[in-house]
């Protein structure tokens, strides 16, 4: 095999996970742009995603097709009573107590998963077939592939969304203005809330694809500070930069952790990190008034 | 109160973080279809009066202490923002507050949730269009973009969207050109006389404002000092004075000089 086709199938590879970074960096923008709020418990949402659909499609035997909802469900279950019970209430208080709240509701999490799960990791049963998918020469693993379709189309359905609904409208002008937003006849609280449930049946979701690949265990929360890494580097009110600094760090772990080893992944991640929050630290496409935490 | 009164403030007061008072036993009403003015100088409190009639004083930490207000036959201090919009009451705050990153058609797009849950036809956005023809040619660009008039007309236009009984105008003049305030008032006297809509108007300028207006209040640190149908007031000698810039008594520049420094005074204590 040339040199070229490995090249390729390691950028392929990279550009898939890259897909799931820039899926779960959603999550964290959707609710920094409506909200002000970086939900720390992304990851940790992600993983209940990915514990739901094995007690679904594992623990009752029921078919993907029902456990992915009800997955999705899950989270934006989690997502609508975090926001009415604990949010909501702090409305008006100092960013970092409610930051430090989510950080408090992902170990709230973690412990109920080690308690009611344990703590080893599990694979998911299989929905997406193992008949390996060729791009030119190039091997890509199929479930890889077919989760970068999958995201590939929610991140473009959210784009439209954003830009055609009535709702994404009504989003986006919560972001810019809350009490003009208000002065328009927008449900600010109910504006919020949205984000949020959105946000978490997002992540929720990607902890079903992540999960398919690489099984699932109380630790794969951990996605998540590299998902917020994307959007330290992308921007946090940034969809756009999201989806562009995903991709791109994506490819970046997949060919350091390849060509210079696996330790060098962290390494040259950070290393892009520190050196963003030093030139441009609103990020790539963030407005630049953003408090940094 | 009367049948035709759309709005009525009754002795109210307003203080931000618990500790700073700003209005003392306000009061004031707006008949319905009509237009009313008040006036103040800086710090008076009049943005402050809108925003407790808007319920956006919340979102400052402010709130009413006491007193009551009326919209529309109905008390209106519990009810949510929003709620208020829907109700039929539209705020065009100071400063034009136009969502800068959406499109001018997105920004009248985010005023039809004004109209959620009320049962009435869409407003076509042509009748903004019709009012102001600029804003048609700019539809599509992002409304931060535009002049400060354009701006100003979009947030009237997006009031007119929400097709409310009460518009609330926060210095609809502030940072425009003599020839754009003449035609923004224009058009605010043509909307009331064509919609029927009542408005609350606060300005600076005066002359404008009276000119479009049916009673005026003046207000001086957070109450009303005197009121009157507008007709009245311009012929007050105080007003002429200090509102409208006119005669030129010596005595006059002396108590204004009274009252910067009795406002620097408090500001200090
Ligand atoms: N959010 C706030 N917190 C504390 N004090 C405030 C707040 N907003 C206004 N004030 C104070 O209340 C007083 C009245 O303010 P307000 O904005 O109502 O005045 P105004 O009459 O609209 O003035 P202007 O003509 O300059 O717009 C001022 O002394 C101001 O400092
Ligand atoms: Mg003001």
């Amino acid at each position: 095999m040339s040199d070229f086709v490995f090249f390729l199938e390691i950028c392929l590879a990279g550009l898939g996970s890259g897909a799931l970074l820039a899926l779960t960096a959603l999550a964290f923008v959707l609710i920094y742009k409506a909200t002000r709020v970086i939900n720390l418990a992304v990851g940790e949402i992600l993983m209940m995603g990915g514990y739901f659909f094995f007690t679904v499609a594992a623990g009752m035997s029921l078919s993907a097709w029902i456990a992915i909802p009800v997955a999705v469900a899950g989270g934006m279950a989690i997502g609508a009573v975090v926001e009415r019970g604990v949010i909501r209430p702090m409305l008006g208080e100092d960013p970092i107590s409610v930051f430090m709240v989510t950080v408090g509701l992902g170990s709230v999490l973690v412990g109920i998963v080690e308690l009611v799960w344990g703590t080893d990791p599990r694979t998911l049963p299989d929905f997406m077939g193992t008949a390996p998918v060729f791009i030119g020469e190039a091997y890509v693993s199929r479930k890889i592939a077919i989760s970068f379709a999958i995201a590939a189309v929610v991140i473009a359905l959210f784009l439209t969304l954003f830009r055609f609904w009535r709702g994404g409208v009504a989003l986006r002008a919560t972001a810019t203005d809350q009490a003009a937003a208000y002065s328009c006849g927008i449900n600010v609280p109910g504006v919020f809330s949205l984000a949020w449930i959105i946000s978490c049946g997002t992540a929720a979701g990607a902890g079903v694809l992540l999960g398919s690949i690489g099984g699932i265990s109380p630790t794969m929360g951990a996605f998540g500070l590299s998902a917020l890494v994307v959007v330290i580097v992308g921007g946090l009110d940034s969809v756009a930069g999201a989806l562009i600094a995903g991709l791109f760090i994506g490819l970046l772990e997949a060919l350091t952790g390849t060509y210079l080893g696996g330790e060098y992944k962290l390494v040259f991640t950070f290393g892009l990190l520190i050196m963003m929050l030093m030139i441009r630290p609103y990020g790539l496409f963030g407005t630049k008034e953003i408090e940094r935490l | 109160m009367a049948a035709d009164t759309i709005l009525s403030i009754e002795n109210i007061e307003v203080v931000y973080n618990k500790t700073i008072q700003v209005l003392r036993g306000l009061s004031l009403s707006v008949e319905r279809g009509k237009v009313a003015t008040l006036l103040g100088s800086n710090g008076a409190g009049k943005s402050t009066t809108l925003k407790a009639i808007s319920n956006l004083l919340a979102l400052e930490d402010g709130a009413v202490t006491s007193g009551s207000i009326t919209f529309d036959g109905k008390p209106l201090l519990a009810e949510t923002p929003h709620g208020l919009v829907r109700r039929g009451m539209f705020h065009v705050m100071e400063g034009r507050r136009i969502f800068e990153d959406l499109t001018v058609e997105e920004n009248l797009t985010a005023a039809t949730f004004a109209l959620s849950g009320r049962g009435v036809k869409p407003t076509p956005f042509d009748l903004v269009y019709g009012y102001f023809p600029r804003l048609y040619e700019r539809r599509h660009s992002r409304a931060g973009y535009l002049s400060g008039g354009e701006q100003q007309m979009l947030a009237i236009g997006r009031a007119l969207i929400a097709q409310p009984k009460l518009i609330l105008l926060d210095e609809p003049s502030l940072g425009l050109s003599p020839l754009l305030v003449e035609e923004i008032f224009t058009i605010i006297a043509r909307i009331n006389r064509e919609t029927g809509v009542s408005m609350l108007l606060v300005e600076q300028n005066a002359a404008v404002a009276f000119a479009v207006s049916h009673y005026g209040y003046i207000m001086e640190t957070g109450k009303i000092v005197l009121d009157g149908p507008t007709e009245r007031l311009i012929k007050d000698e105080d007003v002429r004075e200090f509102y409208l810039g006119m005669s030129g008594a010596e005595g006059a520049k002396s108590y204004r000089d009274i009252k910067h420094y009795k406002r620097r005074k408090r500001w200090l204590s």
